[in-house]
């Protein structure tokens, strides 16, 4: 077996963990590298149709590719899509120029928490990964979060070799985390061998490419002439920039991050 | 098989320089981005901290101004031979849950002590753990040698007292090694300052570590994760623990010791020949009707002897302690059965590793003992040696993971 096999494994191991231990779950699709790679696998996972619904936590800021590719693929692979939406927050107007924090919080942790509610969901499923952040780097495969999704960070369960916790309080939901153990090249290298779609945002077009994305007014390109997955995977190899440094929301303060995860923030 | 990464937890007691050394050996190897240097910087600025080497891995806001680290972290640096993920552990006595969560996802061990203070309570706590756990890679590495003027005679005092329990456990570092992390002297290149020392540095020491090999030579053992229904097929699904697999061939399951016959082996989109340890694969059965989570598929000709009496080595990490015939939950691979501690053959400190008392009525926190579990149903096991997946458990009472151990 070789490295990507391995990862992948690992994945497709908690994938079906937390299926069977909570069956009462979904996928949350951002339309990003990671989280179709997610998708991906968990479509290997249970041999070509998912058994749950996939969210995608719509805050209409989005870049109209993701909208474009989320359709095309919705369709291809015979997805259960739910649309997360917070249409009070948009309708009072809610937007980036009016606090970056507060519109991350309103229009996709309070989305999540209204889909979460409405459709009595015990487990998610998340493309978060140890080397984005460092705040994510201390999560557990297996994280519970409180009804007001809190995630207690200073008092983390044991999670012991792949005997994850499963056992949840009233109330409580998990976020469980498959592709925690994958870096950044990892997932490159398996999109190329595996032959993965993914939305043409980024690849470098007038030396510019997306290495992150997300919504439209809070994502920077990065300078790069990486116009294709080999490109990528060999810029990646040699530079010192970090995958986020043109995301926004983790630029404002140094514990921003950190305070939009404890509130439940992906 | 290329084995591209390495899995190291970093251990020891708090305040002897963990996640200092991770920092030193990230930036002496050119592994962190531009902005990450500038943020910690600027950071350590803000709170007047003189290096900030830590906050690399020690990113909550409460570990920053506490000066501790809270929880496990892991970082991703490369060397010129491989690839590692560095898992930094807390050493305070109260985040032993975090420390072990580190830890069990290691392949190797640094296990770090300052050269001034010597040996401490986490120090051996932590060194029992990596024993206990079966980790055989372990560095020693003797930090803060600055602050002892560099001196031979300290550093060969501590090791002496190192090496006087490691024998009473079931560790052999392989390497020790006298360094400075605030310095970097000894970690990414030989110090100069310590011409005594003629042996490697940290970063050559991490680079001559031979990871474990995977057992395919071993027998099979497959515990059925959960069973899928497919166009009216049931597929059963499952990681391979140790050993291979194909169809054909004639298998029991256990703890019923049903025998059956592999009717097909498939991954999506295809069915497989052949599979071996490690591989996560969907199977259909020649008869299937009693097939269920926590089974484990072997060869028929493989004779296994479930139990419901059995002898552990364990570790309590609750505030409530381990009390016999109290009703706890076992769980080893996918099998989930209730069960109690019958008897308590030995209470151990784990930090001094004396016998406290035989024969104990309870295990307090943060205690190690010598048990014999009794479980309602029949389960597989093997020792934690033979094949590691089947001899290690964890213990849950309520809602919560309460203590962990191994077979012996």
């Amino acid at each position: 077996m070789d490295y990507l096999e391995e990862l992948e494994n690992k994945s497709i191991y908690i994938i079906r963990e937390a299926y069977q231990r909570f069956k009462n779950i979904a996928l949350l699709w951002s339309i990003g590298k990671d989280s179709t790679s997610l998708l991906w696998i968990t479509r290997k996972a249970f041999f070509g149709k998912i058994p749950f619904p996939i969210i995608h936590i719509d805050t209409s800021f989005k870049f109209k590719e993701i909208y474009e590719f989320r359709n095309k693929y919705v369709k291809e692979w015979n997805l259960n899509l739910i649309v997360s939406k917070n249409e009070n927050a948009l309708k009072e107007g809610v937007s980036p120029e009016k606090g970056k924090f507060d519109c991350c919080n309103a229009l996709k942790t309070e989305a999540l928490k209204n889909t979460i509610k409405e459709y009595n969901l015990k487990a998610l499923l998340l493309a978060i990964r140890r080397d984005e952040h460092g705040i994510r780097a201390k999560e557990r495969y297996f994280s519970p979060r409180t009804a007001d999704f809190t995630w207690n960070y200073q008092d983390q369960p044991a999670e012991l070799w792949d005997l994850y916790k499963a056992t949840l309080e009233r109330e409580q939901h998990f976020r469980i985390h498959p592709m925690l153990h994958w870096i950044e090249l990892d997932i490159w290298k398996y999109i190329r061998k595996e032959e993965i779609p993914v939305v043409n945002l980024y690849f470098a077009k007038k030396d510019r490419r997306y290495r992150s994305i997300g919504c439209a007014c809070c994502c920077v390109p990065v300078e790069s002439r990486a116009d294709t997955i080999k490109k990528i995977i060999r810029e990646l190899e040699t530079t010192k920039i970090a995958e986020r440094s043109g995301r926004a929301q983790d630029k404002e303060d140094a514990y921003t991050m950190q305070k939009l995860r404890s509130l439940g923030y992906m | 098989m290329k084995k591209e990464f390495l899995s190291i937890v970093i251990t020891g007691h708090v305040d002897h320089g963990k996640s200092t050394l991770i920092g030193r050996l990230l930036l002496d190897t050119n592994s962190l981005p531009e902005d990450k240097i500038r943020e910690i910087k600027k950071i350590s600025l803000q709170l007047g901290k003189e290096s900030g080497l830590a906050f690399i891995t020690d990113h909550l806001k409460e570990e920053r101004q506490q000066d501790m680290t809270i929880d496990t972290t892991q970082i991703f640096f490369k060397s010129q031979k491989r690839n590692y993920v560095i898992i930094d552990s807390p050493g305070h006595v109260e985040f032993i849950k975090n420390m072990l969560t580190g830890a069990t996802l290691a392949e190797a061990a640094v296990l770090i002590v300052d050269a001034k203070a010597g040996v401490e309570e986490q120090t051996r706590r932590h060194a029992y753990l990596l024993g206990m756990l079966g980790i055989k890679n372990i560095i020693a590495i003797f930090n803060k040698m600055d602050l002892v003027g560099y001196a031979q005679s300290r550093f060969e005092e501590v090791k002496a007292n190192l090496l006087l329990f490691s024998q009473a456990l079931n560790i052999k570092p392989a390497f020790f090694i006298p360094a400075s992390a605030r310095e970097g002297e000894n970690i990414s290149k030989r110090s100069s300052l310590m011409p005594w020392y003629k042996g490697l540095c940290l970063l050559e020491a991490l680079d001559s570590l031979k990871p474990e090999e995977k057992i395919e030579n071993l027998p099979l053992r497959l515990p059925i994760q959960d069973i899928y229904e497919i166009a009216g097929k049931k597929i059963i699904v499952g990681k391979i623990l140790s050993g291979t697999i194909c169809p054909g061939q004639r298998v029991r399951l256990y703890p019923s010791a049903i025998e059956t016959c592999i009717d097909s082996l498939q991954i999506f989109g295809r069915k497989i020949k052949k599979a071996s340890a490690g591989k996560n694969i969907g199977l259909t059965l020649a008869e299937d009707n009693l097939a269920q989570r926590g089974e484990v598929i072997v060869d028929s000709r493989d004779m296994l002897e479930p139990k419901t009496s059995f002898k552990a080595d364990i570790f309590w990490m609750a505030d409530m302690p381990l009390k016999l015939n109290s009703p706890l939950t076992f769980r080893l691979a996918t099998q989930e059965v209730d069960c109690v501690v019958e008897k308590i053959e030995k209470r151990i400190d784990s930090s001094t590793f004396k016998i406290l008392e035989e024969d104990a009525k309870e295990l307090k926190l943060n205690e190690a003992g010598e048990v014999i579990f009794k479980t309602a149903r029949p389960i597989v096991l093997e020792k934690f040696d033979f094949i590691a997946e089947l001899g290690r458990f964890v213990i849950e009472q309520g809602l919560h993971l309460q203590g962990t151990g191994i077979i012996t």
